[in-house]
């Protein structure tokens, strides 16, 4: 029996495995709800799988249950986990606590959370392999250099001596990688270990995660909403959904042949119809050489800024965190006055701040945000909330309004229902769909959308930008779309600003902006966009040491 | 310790004393401008016209408030705290056993208050939600309902009148005995303890709390770690600045409660003394205690927010 | 919301508070004497005709109590209101405005804070005429710094979520901001903090009377009765432990409400109930 496992060189094998949870809704008995319905699979010795799925597909319950783990309250109900050749669910507390760390190692999303704060690096790092007796302190310490060596970490010999917060995310990313590894486990599981990241960063953190795992015959179960990210370092991919297992196949298969409509939905989520519209003559907003700074002048977070917006077409602005496209909307708005420079609108230049702008102009200028829970109050209904543009700006009432609340509702594909609806009540999708709502009872001319869709699943998202693109046709409506998903922008750009450091870098129609020659900062950005194609990351990764070769 | 450090325990000890400066001034004016007149509240209703403006001359009452809250200050920095109006005895000198006797109470009560609320905090965590944590919070929510006398009473009741183990009334003087003292102060400090037990302990218990559901704990389960070395390693250098933090807050509320206890127990201390002169309207002992009850509880505040500092792995290891 | 969704131990709250209210409001029908009738000897035990005994000066306790309970919520229920209406009136006009307005109160109350209250309450009581009013006043006002910090925190809290900053970007007027987007949203912990206030108004004025500062002869409040009856504990008398006793009751129960309204709607959920 043993023998056949070790020639099978299965090393993980999980079966009908049930994960259930007691959740406890305010003002109702609590309830049991199942996780996790019945899912197998197998991981041989050295292979890599990836677990993906939209929020609430569990797997990242599946993932640490190979550790016998269950995260706040979730219990391993049924089915078994197979290990090594045994059952790690009969383990009892001491057997579970000497496979952790040992066999099975942990990669979380958040590495600046899961670190400790009050200790060095490097006492972290070796803390596993010490504890399980796999290595000396001298060893280890040996070992975790070369690992921070391997993932191409800056000062790899003294880096260890840091403490967490000395040291930036990308980088705690592989440290955290580095110890992982450091205990030489059997198994690694990552859990959305790019997730959290700049785009350009990521692909640097997947390159050494690959390359790591590649040369150290780890086997890895990786965790991600991003089917791109996970093609590129899989070996077989299992798709979930609701607990589900939805399809399981190899790698090239799943992305290029699914036999699932779900999986198929997946694939093709960035391929939205949309016909690229050629600048007009006369753009009705004009935003010329603003400059603004936060903290009376002191960080200047928008340089001479200048961009145009035309009539029923949508202008976005693509940059990583920090490059200024949030405050650039907050300028426009007239919430962070600019120092210098001016915003013109229908030939005139607005007021600066906010509160000198008359009605009007607020009314032409509507905003959707990233969150939509707190884009509403949570104590207002749905009708009251879509309501009260129609109330302020044209003074509708009584039944007219209910009307257009309900034509609204219609618009974006919700029925009357939910008139009476709180916020609380609806999913993340619905929630934007009435932040759109709202902004559409303006009526405005521009609706700015401040990453609208990144705090969604890929499917549901997908559903805002089909949404927000019809709206476009119908209402004849400009959007200013701010966004750091350079995937999002190609579906539905007219015109591209890209951003970076408070500076507008490039910018022209799409088509322009999208063909090169590059500048370095576009290059890298649009380089850095994981494409569902097996063997982007390495010529990626190629492209660049060339680049950085010949420069 | 690095620069960043000594620079915000410097900053923060600095803006303690401008505090203290601050709330030395706001004990004056609520004494001096308030409608009420100290003089007729030393005599009394019946005194003559001459009586009060020989009094008003001999507080310099005449004198314009700055004038007199300058000089006030100028003396209490020396040391000097005036004469108390009711008994004429020096107040500096009437004060120093008092204070004594307050903070060997205080002491004494902090003394089995602090390690109990710790431990019962660990032991309330340890087994969260279960039988031992939702006694411990009915009795942490009833005790803190409680007033002081109520605790007080029902323990000289129980303990010096039904059965006779402890004095009901502790007098203590400067020739007591340390055995005696001690003796005397137990059932004081038994209801002191009891009146900040509570509180310490839920705070406690939410401090540690905060630390347990880190991340980082997570991880260091996922390590493979026993639950005792988690807590050691991983929680324990987390917790000790919330803690240390809750500590000093309610070594802070102690100070109030030993006002009330002391006049239960009639004990010579601090707060009795100023019970007492609030109601001979003898105002600057009033001032006097005021003052020094403000500068520790703004002295325990302080050391408060400094152990927050220095444990700061953020602050004691800057980037 | 159902009835009986409401768990035991706030129904226990609830029972409880509104007897003391009853008792409170309709004292003269429900005692059997007056406040201050002398209706048999010092310190009688408790019997069939004085449920409770009498006191050190020989008056039935019971009715004593009845009317202690009005006088000490009386007190406490004008000192909470004050408190609460000056508190988060100003906690709220200082989160929405800010600058400067904003900076030096919270700096005064700052200060008001770093004394103990009762140690600020005694100095400022040693000067001024021992009345309802100033108790009221003194009361009401020191203990309005604590509802002032918890309501602006609140409000600076929810003056910065996307909806205030939604309803900005429409041109909402401040009042609409206060009343509509940011109250709303503020009342359940606000809430849960009347209670926490009263009770301590209770606390206070029972410390106050019981260090003989408080209501004054012959009108007595819980605490002045506690102080009235304690010579008589080392002759093993418990009179006194009466009062006491009822303080501690009512301030249960008030906590029990509080806790339950705080646990019900905790901070944003939102929605029905």
């Amino acid at each position: 029996m043993a023998d056949t496992k070790a020639n099978s060189g299965k090393l993980l094998d999980i079966r009908n495995l049930r994960i259930e949870a007691t959740v406890y809704p305010p003002g109702e008995a609590p309830k049991t709800i199942t996780l996790v319905h019945d899912v197998s699979l197998t991981l041989e010795k050295g292979k890599v799988l990836g677990l993906i799925g939209e929020s609430g597909a569990g797997k990242s319950t599946i993932g640490l249950s190979s550790m016998a783990y269950g995260r706040g309250g979730v219990r391993i109900t049924g089915g078994e986990v197979i290990l090594n050749g045994r059952d790690i669910l009969k383990a009892g507390p001491k057997g579970v606590r000497a496979l952790r760390g040992r066999e099975v190692c942990y990669v979380a999303q958040s590495a600046a959370a899961a670190f400790n704060p009050a200790h060095k690096l490097i006492d972290q790092v070796v803390e596993a392999a010490m504890l399980h007796g796999t290595a000396t302190r001298a060893e280890a310490e040996k070992r975790a250099v070369a690992l921070f060596k391997k993932l191409s970490l800056p000062n790899p010999e003294t880096i260890g001596e840091r403490y967490p917060h000395q040291v930036s995310g990308g980088q705690l990313q592989r440290v955290m990688t580095a110890m992982a590894l450091c205990s030489e486990p059997d198994l690694i599981v990552f859990d959305e270990p790019t997730t959290a990241l700049d785009v350009t960063t990521q692909i640097d953190v997947l390159a050494a995660i690959k390359d790591a795992i590649r040369d150290t015959h780890v086997a890895a179960l990786y965790i991600t909403h991003d089917l791109a990210v996970v093609a590129q370092v899989s070996d077989e991919i299992m798709v979930l959904r609701h607990g589900r297992l939805v399809e399981w196949g190899g790698t090239q298969q799943i992305i290029k042949e699914p036999r699932q409509e779900y999986t198929n939905a997946l694939v093709s989520v960035h391929e939205i119809e949309h016909q690229e519209q050629q600048p007009g003559t006369t753009p009705f907003l004009s935003v010329k050489n603003v400059t603004a700074a936060y903290g009376g002048g002191h960080v200047k977070v928008l340089k001479n800024v200048s961009v145009d917006i035309y009539p029923a077409q949508t202008l976005a602005v693509v940059g990583e965190s920090g490059s200024g496209k949030s405050t650039l909307a907050r300028a426009i708005t007239g919430l962070l006055p600019p120092e210098q420079g001016t915003v013109t609108f229908d030939g005139r230049s607005l007021a600066n701040r906010l509160a000198d702008r008359p009605k009007e102009d607020l009314r032409q200028l509507q905003m959707i945000y990233q969150m939509a829970d707190v884009a509403m109050n949570p104590r207002q209904t749905v009708g009251t909330i879509i309501g009260r543009p129609l109330e302020f700006y044209f003074g509708m009432k009584g039944r007219e309004r209910d009307k257009r609340v309900a034509e609204l509702l219609d618009e974006i594909e919700m029925g009357k229902g939910f008139v009476d609806r709180y916020p609380a009540e609806l999913s993340g999708g619905q929630k934007q769909r009435v932040c759109i709502a709202r902004s559409l009872a303006a009526k405005p001319k521009l609706i700015i959308c401040d990453e609208v869709t990144s705090a969604l699943d890929p499917l549901v998202a997908h559903g805002i930008l089909k949404l927000l693109l019809n709206l476009q046709q119908h209402e004849k409506v400009a959007y200013l779309f701010i966004t750091h998903d350079l995937a999002t922008v190609k579906s539905i750009a007219d015109s591209i600003a890209v951003m970076y450091r408070g500076e507008v870098v490039r910018y022209g129609s799409k088509s322009k902006v999208l063909t090169p020659p590059f500048d370095a900062y576009t290059d890298l950005l649009l380089s850095s966009v994981p494409e569902m194609e097996i063997g982007w990351l390495e010529k990626a990764i190629r492209g660049r040491r060339m680049e950085s070769a010949g420069n | 310790m690095s620069s960043p450090i000594l620079r915000l325990v410097a900053q923060r000890i600095l803006l303690g004393l401008v505090l203290l400066l601050a709330v030395s001034v706001l004990i004056f004016a609520g004494t001096q401008i308030l409608p009420g007149d100290v003089a007729q509240a030393i005599l009394g209703q019946s005194a003559t016209p001459e009586a009060l403006t020989n009094l008003r001359e001999q507080l310099g009452l005449n004198d314009p408030a700055w004038l007199r809250y300058v000089h006030w200050l100028w003396g209490i920095l020396h040391g000097d705290f005036g004469t108390a109006q009711s008994s004429g005895l020096d107040i500096a000198s009437s004060i120093g056993t008092r204070l004594k006797n307050t903070l060997f109470l205080a002491a004494c009560a902090a003394v089995v208050a602090v390690p109990l609320a710790v431990i019962l905090g660990l032991i309330a965590v340890r087994y969260r939600n279960g039988f031992v944590d939702k006694l411990i919070s009915g009795l942490a929510l009833a005790s803190t309902s409680f007033p002081e006398f109520f605790i007080g009473y029902v323990l000289i009741f129980l303990f010096a009148v039904h059965w006779q183990i402890f004095p009901s009334i502790s007098t203590v003087d400067d020739s007591t005995p340390f055995l005696e003292r001690l003796q005397a102060v137990v059932l004081p400090a038994t209801a002191l303890t009891l009146v900040v037990l509570a509180h310490m302990m839920r705070m406690t218990r939410a401090a540690i709390l905060n630390v347990m559901q880190s991340a980082y704990i997570e991880t260091a389960e996922l390590k493979g770690l026993k639950p005792f070395d988690i807590i050691r390693k991983h929680a324990f250098p987390n917790a000790i600045a919330p803690v240390v933090n809750v500590v000093m807050l309610n070594l802070a509320y102690l100070i109030v409660g030993v006002v009330v206890v002391e006049v239960i127990f009639v004990y010579p201390g601090m707060g009795q003394y100023l019970v007492d002169h609030v109601a001979k309207r003898d105002v600057p002992v009033v001032q006097a205690v005021g003052l020094i009850f403000a500068a520790v509880y703004i002295t325990l505040n302080i050391v408060a927010d400094i152990a927050a500092i220095v444990a700061n792995p953020r602050l004691r290891h800057p980037k | 919301m159902a009835l009986r969704q409401i768990p035991v131990t706030a129904w226990i709250g609830l029972i409880l508070t509104g007897a003391f209210a009853f008792c409170a409001i309709f004292a003269p029908w429900v005692a059997p004497h007056g406040n201050g009738e002398i209706v048999g000897d010092v310190w009688e035990p408790m019997s069939a005709v004085h449920w409770l005994g009498t006191d050190n000066l020989g008056r039935d306790l019971i009715s004593r109590m009845i009317y202690g309970a009005r006088i000490t919520m009386e007190i406490a229920v004008a000192a909470t209101a004050l408190s609460f209406s000056l508190g988060s009136i100003l906690g709220f006009t200082a989160a929405v405005f800010g600058g400067w307005f904003d900076t030096l109160l919270s700096r005064f109350v700052d200060l008001l804070m770093s004394i103990p209250t009762l140690i600020f309450g005694l100095v400022v009581l040693s000067v001024l005429p021992t009345n309802t009013l100033t108790l009221i006043l003194v009361m009401g006002i020191l203990d309005s710094t604590r509802v002032y910090r918890l309501s602006r925190a609140v409000a600076v809290d929810i003056n910065v979520m996307d909806f205030v900053e939604a309803a900005k970007l429409r041109g909402e007027g401040k009042g609409w901001i206060i009343f509509r987007e940011i109250l709303p949203n503020a009342l359940s912990p606000l809430v849960a903090e009347l209670g926490v206030r009263f009770i301590f108004a209770v606390l206070f004025l029972s410390a106050l009377s019981f260090l003989g500062l408080g209501v004054q002869p012959p009108d007595s409040d819980w605490g002045g009765m506690v102080k009235e009856n304690k010579d008589g504990i080392v002759f093993g008398i418990p009179a006194a432990l009466i009062p006491a006793a009822a303080i501690a009751v009512l301030a249960i129960s008030v906590n029990l409400v509080a806790d339950w309204v705080l646990n019900r709607t905790t901070s944003l959920k939102g929605g029905r109930g």
